[in-house]
């Protein structure tokens, strides 16, 4: 059996984790890791929600450790969290604040006993240590599974692309509940043997206050509405040792502005939930993406394959992409988008079927589509439109189902009442025709009364 | 005693509906009903939109001790409080 150990620090006495200006030793955090697995209740699925980066952390790792599963969802709204209830009868939620989930509880522990000298956890690389879901497009949320060795392998690669090693410290401003914090955040420094920082800064100020009280060489892991900010209100910003941005396209206008303040190299990270990671680019260098370590591109007809690395079988890619290196193998390629039903607003990923398909069971709905913002520049965060054909509803009764249904970045601003959708006879809505109906409202809108 | 004058808090309601481009006129903003979630539902994407420029019209940068500690927007009332409190300019 194939083993790859629960972090990569050498010494018990390193640093993993700051919280404030404190540190946690690796031998702390083995010891907690240890008696929180031993508290756990019965379930072997897990919706971890604590929201100190560190406690996610114990909370996760005490979870692989037990052979549990963590699960992944794209939100926590009341119906997500019935979805996954009904995926996993078993699932219980781990909470470190009073904001939870309707679900079976274990709360995080106040304090723990010091276990003196811990042993390193091997963990079993086909071992399933978490599922990830994307949004289906009849509603039921996809899951995709994710092992322990894949995972492992991933981080490391994008460890040494990014040159993170033992003396790094990481901060993060995405939550540790998705895919690139989870990654990024969490997996990167535990298998560098680096050491996280607990906190979420929000504001630009707090970001600016916390990297700045991080030993260097310290780096920042954000996104570009973050980095837009700090860019925007801060007349000086901290010395930074690597930036790291993903969850939407970055201008190179903004990323050669953020090295250039930070005196860091800024690098974009591209993946999807099927595959994990696949490519990083420094932006303001060029906009050729380079896959991470012995990750190849393989062209065959219609389809685009991901394999070799981390993958553990080739996997087919829905993004719109070129290949750039010689012949149908690349390590190297331009993206020029998305699948086109994939919706990403700030990190959040949905598709527009499931936003209809919510959208259209709600009782008293008898038509209605989303509609994507037509200019999206990079940058800058579009919003949805939709409209709606429901004569018994008010505005804000629909607004509220809907809110119990998707996650509120999703929920369309504005939402626009009307008799009937233009569809065409065979049931379509051509896309120019709803861009129109939609500009008419929307001027209408404005005009005086 | 910081200046809470309805003046205050109507220019930081149209602020608000400026900024975010919002379906509501800036008089339907109750004081006192949340910003976030069930009332006025703006979500974090927003309320940075807004920090950034209330910082820029009134001098003075939002803190919070962490992501979730977004309590300052909790309402008109509470935002327009604090810039009462805080502003520069």
């Amino acid at each position: 059996m194939a083993t790859l150990p629960l972090v990569a620090h050498c010494r018990h006495d390193a640093v993993m984790a700051w919280r404030g200006n404190t540190p946690v030793s690796v031998r702390q955090f083995l010891g907690e890791v240890e008696h929180v697995a031993s508290q756990l209740p019965p379930g072997r699925h897990v919706l971890n929600l604590c929201g100190d980066r560190y406690h996610f952390t114990v909370a996760l790792a005490a979870c692989v450790v037990s052979g549990r599963v963590s699960l992944l969802p794209s939100t926590h709204t009341p119906e997500m969290v019935r979805q996954m209830q009904r995926i996993a009868p078993d699932v219980f939620c781990i909470v470190d604040q009073d904001a939870g989930a309707d679900l079976p509880t274990f709360r995080y522990p106040e304090s723990m006993p010091v276990v003196a000298n811990p042993a390193i956890p091997e963990i079993d690389c086909a071992q399933v240590v978490a599922q990830v879901f994307t949004s289906g497009s009849t509603g039921v949320p996809v899951p995709h599974v994710k092992r322990w060795g894949s995972l492992v392998r991933n981080v490391r690669a994008e460890a040494q692309r990014l040159g993170i090693g033992a003396d790094h410290a990481i901060l993060g401003t995405v939550p540790p509940q998705h895919m690139y914090g989870l990654e990024s955040t969490v997996l990167m420094p535990l298998q560098s043997g680096a050491a996280l920082h607990a906190g979420r800064p929000f504001y630009p100020a707090d970001i600016c206050a916390t990297l700045a009280s991080l030993p260097r060489p310290r780096m920042l892991v954000t996104t570009p509405y973050h980095l837009r900010g700090l860019l925007a209100e801060q007349a000086t910003l901290p010395a930074a040792d690597q930036l790291l941005s993903a969850t939407a396209p970055l201008s190179q206008d903004l990323a050669r502005e953020a090295e250039s303040r930070f005196g860091a190299p800024l690098h974009e990270i591209y993946g999807c939930t099927e595959t994990g990671q696949l490519a990083s680019r420094r932006t303001a260098a060029g906009l050729e993406w380079h896959t991470l370590a012995d990750i190849q591109l393989r062209r065959e007809g219609p389809t685009l394959w991901a394999e070799g690395g981390h993958i553990d079988s080739p996997t087919g890619l829905s993004d719109v992409i070129e290949l750039t290196g010689d012949g149908p193998l690349s390590t190297t390629f331009l993206l020029h988008g998305r699948h086109a039903d994939l919706v990403n607003i700030a990190g959040k990923r949905t598709s527009l079927a499931c936003l209809n398909h919510q959208l259209n069971a709600i009782p008293g709905v008898q038509d209605g589509v989303f509609v994507l913002p037509r200019e999206d520049s990079a940058d800058r965060i579009g919003r949805l439109t939709a409209l709606v054909v429901a004569p018994g509803l008010t505005p804000a009764e629909l607004i509220q189902a809907l809110r119990e249904r998707i996650d509120p970045v999703f929920l369309p601003r504005p939402l626009l009442f009307v008799e009937a959708l233009p569809r065409n006879a065979t049931g379509k809505l051509p896309g120019q025709i709803t861009q129109d109906l939609l500009a008419i409202l929307q001027a209408q809108a404005r005009m005086p009364a | 005693m910081p200046d809470t004058s309805p003046e205050l808090q109507d220019e930081v309601a149209s602020l608000i509906v400026s900024t975010l481009n919002l379906d509501v006129s800036p008089e339907e903003i109750q004081p006192d009903a949340s910003l976030y979630g069930e009332g006025l539902g703006l979500d974090s994407i927003d309320i940075l939109e807004v920090a950034l420029v209330v910082s820029k019209r009134f001098g003075f940068q939002l803190r919070a001790d962490n992501a979730d500690n977004v309590s300052i927007f909790s309402s008109l009332a509470s935002l327009t409080r604090h810039i009462a409190a805080n502003r520069e300019k």
